[in-house]
């Protein structure tokens, strides 16, 4: 895939702000209900992201890992603190943030072409153009697109004649069609097979180097999480909070073999004993809890 | 020659029909059933073409109010529909209100609609739309409902306005919905029409049965009744092709199952 032919640039370009932090958030605070019925989801959490910055976030199921991609895409609003995406408070201007879910949601009236052209109706300053340049430059970069996924040639098929595996390869184009600079990742591979995954793990971190927007992914899979981030948040049971927040520099482009190296391996297992130790805590408190929950 | 399994289900399924009509006129010439009870199915389509000249005003004056009423209905069916489909507390306003007007029996709003716009062809195209307009919104209001709350985060995420979700996503997924109860609307709103033509009127389909039941006419009773099935299987045909051709994308699932 390193061979791969450049991914032709949009007609318009934005010069990208100087920021040295594209992602901020400050002691946030996610608290879902009211009363006794509420639900504290994220407790206290602040962090800075770099652009460019490949972020992972593991932990336990429940532990706020899609809180916090919520918070950035702006779909959620803090209840405590503050979520600043590239220097302003979140949701004051849209920036259009690229999103994929393990769900693919691709609309089924739509042709595969269509679907992943869909943000470049949206997002400005796309839109503005998008009757001028949906049949010349916004086609030949969502082919190259589909090329660079796997998918040359299935632009005009309609998504029930795709499997599942391609349909995810479509997802992402779509949320890469627009060059975000931010990209939300919320577990895309999960319902995959291994093999499939492992390839699509290639594909995307192909596409990372070329572009090299901020990404954050959700995952359940450790090695998925070690392979493709360049930084590793391990979250703590609910209320969610960081507590690893783990660089890992293996050299890029990563391949298989990395996987197999001993760093890999203490590395996953290390994020496993972690993940263990917030289960545990979480057990260890279980009592307290409980019955907050049932009455939830 | 061999056939191709649709068209052999065709054959099949016009079979069928056809074998109901002959055992219906086997019946009524086996057990000497009166035509006064109930006519042979020959005698009625004889009747509907002796008399279709006489019979012909009639029919197109009952397509026309069903189609009238059927169009205020789907403009105001729609209307509400996409009102009770985005709103919250629209849906909770008038979907009490919409059920229990949907509850009321037709025939007994049809004197209502005399009293206020005297008998002919007004009371019957009103009847008409009331009749229809219930499952439009229903089917309106379920499809914007559906939009999948993962795409509706993809777009939002975005930087989509409420109108682009709605003209992107919410309303195409809704056509289906649309298409299904316009075929049920359209065959609901001759009901409504027939209705108030037999109540109060002296032109249509229905005036034509109620005349003919207080002459004993009945082989024309049953033409008249013909007629009408024979409309709404058309209306029905029509808007199933349309159907078909705006949102095959929600049915062609069948045919080309997941590669």
């Amino acid at each position: 895939m390193t061979d791969a032919v450049p991914l032709p640039a949009l007609p318009v370009t934005e010069t990208p702000p100087l920021l040295d932090r594209i992602v901020q958030l400050e002691n946030v605070r996610v608290r879902f209900g009211t009363g006794d019925a509420s639900l504290l989801a994220l407790d206290r959490t602040s962090l800075t992201v770099r652009p460019g910055d490949f972020v992972a976030m593991v932990g336990p199921s429940g532990c706020g890992k899609s809180t916090i991609l919520k918070l950035v895409a702006g779909l959620l609003r803090p209840t405590e603190g503050n979520v600043f995406v590239a220097g302003r408070e979140v949701g004051a201007e849209r920036i259009g943030i690229g999103m994929a879910f393990q769900n693919p949601t691709l609309l089924p009236w739509l042709s595969i072409r269509q679907n992943i052209m869909l943000p470049l109706k949206i997002v400005k300053p796309y839109a503005d153009t998008y009757r001028r340049d949906r049949e010349t430059v916004f086609r030949d970069r969502a082919e190259a697109l589909l090329a660079r996924v796997g998918l040359a040639g299935f632009g005009d098929r309609k998504p029930w004649e795709l499997s599942g595996g391609m349909l995810q390869r479509a997802n992402l184009c779509r949320a890469l069609i627009h060059a975000p600079k931010l990209l939300m990742l919320d577990e895309p591979f999960g319902a995959l097979d291994q093999f499939t995954r492992e390839e699509l793990w290639s594909v995307l971190q192909d596409l990372y180097l070329e572009t090299r927007p901020t990404v954050f992914l959700v995952t359940h899979d450790l090695r998925e999480a070690a392979f493709l981030a360049s930084r590793i948040l391990v979250m703590s049971a609910r209320p969610g909070r960081v507590v690893e927040d783990r660089a890992v520099d293996f050299a890029r482009p990563r391949t298989l073999e990395t996987t197999f190296a001993d760093a890999f391996g203490a590395l996953t297992n290390e994020l496993r004993r972690l993940i263990f130790q917030a289960r545990q805590d979480q057990a260890a408190i279980a009592p307290a809890t409980a019955t907050q929950e049932t009455a939830a | 020659m061999k056939l191709t399994r649709r068209a052999r289900d065709h054959i099949k399924s016009a079979a069928c029909i056809v074998a109901l009509f002959v055992a219906w006129e086997l019946a009524c010439v086996a057990f000497r059933i009166s035509p006064i009870v109930l006519p042979r199915p020959t005698a009625v389509i004889s009747t509907l073409i002796v008399q279709m000249p006489a019979l012909w005003p009639h029919i197109l004056q009952t397509l026309a109010t069903t189609m009238l009423g059927f169009l205020l209905g789907t403009l105001i069916g729609v209307a509400l529909g996409a009102f009770v489909g985005v709103s919250r507390s629209a849906y909770n306003t008038a979907y009490p209100l919409l059920v229990g007007f949907s509850s009321i029996p037709k025939v007994a709003v049809v004197p209502i609609f005399v009293l206020w716009f005297g008998s002919g062809t007004v009371p019957a195209v009103l009847t008409a739309m009331t009749t229809c307009i219930f499952p439009i919104v229903v089917n309106v209001a379920t499809g914007l409902a559906t939009t999948e709350p993962e795409m509706e985060d993809v777009l939002k995420a975005l930087g989509a306005s409420r109108r682009q979700v709605l003209w992107n996503v919410s309303l195409p997924r809704a056509m289906p919905y649309f298409f299904a109860s316009l075929k049920v609307a359209v065959t609901l709103a001759f009901v409504g029409t027939v209705l108030s033509e037999t109540v109060a009127a002296n032109r249509g389909i229905g005036t034509v049965m109620m005349m003919a039941t207080a002459s004993f006419d009945v082989p024309l009773v049953f033409a008249g009744l013909f007629a009408l099935a024979l409309l709404g299987i058309l209306l029905y045909v029509v808007f199933a092709g349309i159907e078909q051709r705006v949102c095959g994308w929600a049915t062609r699932k069948q045919d080309l199952a997941v590669a």
